[in-house]
């Protein structure tokens, strides 16, 4: 399994530094989404300092759906998903290995976006440890039911308008997460409340990671 | 490559009904393909001779009916079944942005095939020098089937299941594939070749079945392939690069009527 | 046989109405018209799909039905005639004869339902049709008391604590519930066989159920954790005593009942939408089987589906 997993991996990030879609198309949309943000929130400084950890998220969020659906339709060229179930490739080492690529992706573009939300919202940072493994664990979350619902709607054609909506609310305890997480290790907060929420995201991880690695397999007959 | 145990037959259809949606693609199938045959699917366009051999990969379920390929049930042996099994089919499952080589190498490590055979099954197939590192996307389709060819020529797996296998090959190719085709049933390989077309493809096979509106309809045998011609290509990892040696059978088979 | 496929349409969509169907079909059918059985083998389940209801079932549909009526009805007039009002939220509190039932319904019975439904489908050795299509039945009338509870509780809310919506964890929970519901519903729309649609849908489901925990614990936590959560944490259960106790025992009784009728008339409309599509696999087979070697249209094995 772990073998499948490195290897689907590897072709996934080979695929990326090839087409180079995540950073070329992926992240500017991000950044995009942090000026908007701004926008939004007007130019108080202060009131974008404060949200800066829910923006990050959000942002971190659309960012997701994005990798997500590229992940899934690059096995859409040439009839590749037919060509993976056929290899008879552990479904569970293929569901590692997919899920493995888009956390990779998305651990670089969080830190494009951490980068761009100290910048841009004057974001100060106490406790950095703490913002590292909330976005570790965070991007295990996200890719993971990511690449599951990926799958899951990989052979509908509306997948493109589906998936943002199946999957987004799913993922909302990251973002409650993620943003309190954040708040606590930020100038003003409270570090222990942040430790509790650290400990909901390894339960949220772990529990869809199991779900992925058992029901990979029927989910890939189905679509 | 040589089966663990020795299946009575390698596919083996009872009144096999497969869906896609409302749409009946197979009405009750039935087929016996004993191990090591070569066996010729033809019939007209939509009659069920590509969901024939994507029910036989495991592809699609069969909604009613009794099927087992190689001894074992396909929804249940899933992966075991599906390495041992391997698919030819209009799509050659490549990605657009990997190099040929790149390609290759997935594919045959994904179906737990050996890297070694990676390189002799490119020199066979003409997949060196500049084309080896052009990226899919910018193969015309002649060389992704060769590609496909390639992965399967590396594998050799027990069943082939060749759909369509001459379409879009020029000439040279054509003739490699019948060489290949013919090794691999010198070798113990069953192959299902499903094909519209008639002439130089029933040379392969020894036996020829008809599909119409989703069933098998009627069954005629072929002369048996010349074995001399296939032993012109002595093992599989030497380069397959005399099209002239396949082809001087052409005159001696009786077409039967 | 267009009869048939026509009567079975426009019965499918009159179900709704509150004249039993059941005796147009029966009607129809026995009239002789019919040129192949109205019983239909769906595949992969050898269940026997049948559009006639048998009389006893539509008995307890029936009964199902007259008793919700009279329980709502019950509870209508003694919530707004009979109950006194409570001292501290006046008349305000007879929606407590409403709200938690609907909520009780929408959350709990609707979604485990549909979540145990679910995970019964996927189970290889209970695996029907039978199952998915409790599910869906439950999701949809689901959606309806969840809205429902939502309003009620946002009526109720709006004077009690000033604001039409609050984000305190069982509302937000709903909410989530609601949209997690719609996305159900919406893959469900997505035209694919009745086996993949059943598996998709209840893995969604599956995925659902595991995830509206996390969310209402997270929610909570999340809303003690921060400061601003005060009067949104109000109590809004008045006392409840005497006659308002049995009302909103009768309240429960009688929602749960117009759920349980809804669920049994929707899981019959997914039966005859069964019947129809196995009616017409009889057909295709037929059609096929005449099939000659003319024939060049029909879809190529290796498109169907593929985004």
């Amino acid at each position: 399994m772990w073998r499948d997993a490195a290897l689907v991996a590897g072709k996934d990030l080979r695929i990326e530094g090839r087409s180079r879609v995540g950073l070329s198309q992926v992240a500017p949309f991000g950044i995009v989404a942090l000026v908007l943000f701004a926008f939004a929130l007007g130019p108080d400084r202060q009131l974008m300092a404060k949200g800066a950890p829910g923006l990050f998220w959000v942002a971190v969020l659309f960012c997701t759906v994005l990798a997500v659906q590229r992940s899934v339709s690059v096995e859409s060229s040439d009839g590749a998903r037919d060509g993976l179930r056929l290899s008879g490739i552990d479904p569970a080492g293929l569901y590692l290995g997919k899920t493995a690529a888009v956390a990779a992706q998305l651990v670089v573009l969080e830190l494009l976006l951490a980068v761009g939300v100290i910048l841009l919202y004057g974001a100060r940072i106490e406790v950095p440890w703490m913002i590292v493994v909330s976005c570790l664990l965070g991007t295990v979350g996200l890719a993971a039911t990511g690449t599951l619902y990926g799958a899951l709607s990989a052979g509908i054609r509306v997948r493109e308008t589906l998936l943002p909506f199946l999957l987004l609310p799913i993922a909302a305890p990251v973002l409650l997460a993620g943003t309190r997480i954040w708040q606590a290790a930020m100038a003003g907060g409270t570090p222990a409340t942040g430790m509790q929420w650290l400990r909901l995201l390894v339960v949220f991880d772990a529990v869809y990671v199991a779900i992925g690695v058992v029901l990979f397999g029927p989910i890939q007959e189905t679509a | 490559m040589a089966p663990a145990a020795l299946p009575s037959s390698a596919v083996s259809l009872r009144n096999a009904v497969a869906l896609s949606g409302r749409f009946p693609l197979l009405a009750g199938v039935d087929l016996e393909v004993a191990v090591g045959e070569t066996v010729l699917v033809e019939g007209p366009n939509g009659a069920g001779k590509t969901s024939l051999l994507r029910v036989c990969a495991g592809l699609v379920p069969l909604a009613s009916g009794h099927l087992s390929v190689l001894g074992l049930d396909p929804t249940r042996s899933r992966t075991h079944l599906r390495r041992r099994v391997g698919l030819l089919s209009h799509a050659s499952h490549l990605y657009d942005d990997l190099t040929v080589r790149e390609n290759l190498r997935f594919a045959v490590r994904a179906a737990g095939g050996e890297v070694s055979r990676i390189d002799p099954a490119c020199e066979r197939w003409g997949l060196v020098g500049r084309l080896a590192k052009t990226a899919a996307g910018r193969l015309s389709a002649g060389q992704r089937r060769r590609v496909a060819l390639a992965v399967l020529t590396a594998r050799w797996p027990e069943l082939w299941l060749l759909d369509e296998p001459h379409a879009g090959l020029d000439a040279s190719a054509r003739a490699l594939l019948d060489a290949a085709v013919l090794e691999a049933a010198a070798s113990g390989v069953t192959v299902l070749i499903a094909s519209h077309e008639s002439g130089p493809v029933e040379e392969l096979a020894s036996r020829a079945v008809t599909v119409t509106g989703g069933r098998v309809t009627a069954e005629r045998s072929l002369t048996a392939p010349s074995k001399a011609g296939g032993a012109g290509v002595d093992a599989p990892d030497v380069a397959a690069a005399t099209p002239v040696v396949a082809r001087p059978q052409q005159g001696r088979v009786a077409h039967v009527a | 046989m267009t009869d048939d496929s026509t009567t079975a349409t426009a019965t499918a969509t009159a179900a709704g109405a509150a004249d039993d169907p059941s005796t147009a079909i029966a009607g129809t059918i026995g009239s002789g018209l019919v040129a192949h059985p109205p019983t239909a083998v769906a595949p992969n389940t050898g269940v026997t799909v049948s559009p006639v209801q048998s009389p006893r079932s539509r008995m307890i549909e029936r009964a199902i039905g007259a008793l919700a009526l009279v329980g709502t009805v019950a509870t209508v007039w003694l919530g707004i005639w009979v109950t006194p009002p409570d001292k501290t939220q006046g008349d305000l509190v007879r929606l407590v004869y409403i709200h938690p039932g609907v909520a009780w319904v929408a959350l709990y019975l609707a979604f485990g339902l549909a979540a145990v439904s679910s995970l019964l489908y996927l189970w290889p050795r209970t695996r029907s049709l039978f199952w998915d299509r409790l599910a869906a039945a439950s999701v949809e009338v689901g959606v309806v008391f969840n809205v429902c509870t939502l309003v009620s509780g946002s009526i109720w809310g709006k004077p009690t604590w000033g604001v039409w919506w609050a984000w305190d964890a069982r509302l937000t929970s709903t909410a989530v519930l609601l949209v997690l519901f719609l996305g159900y519903l919406a893959l469900r729309r997505v035209p694919a066989e009745p086996e993949v649609r059943a598996r998709r849908s209840a893995f969604v489901a599956l995925f659902a159920a595991v995830d509206i925990p996390i969310i209402h614990f997270s929610v909570n936590w999340w809303n003690t954790l921060h400061q601003g959560a005060t009067v949104l944490n109000a109590n809004l259960s008045p006392q409840i005593h005497g006659s308002m106790a049995w009302t909103l025992l009768l309240g429960f009784v009688a929602l749960t009942l117009v759920f349980v009728w809804m669920l049994l008339v929707r899981y019959r409309i997914g039966v005859l939408e069964d019947w129809l599509g196995a009616n017409e696999l009889d057909l295709a087979l037929a059609e096929r089987h005449s099939e000659g070697s003319g024939r060049l249209d029909g879809p190529v094995a290796d498109r169907p589906g593929a985004a």
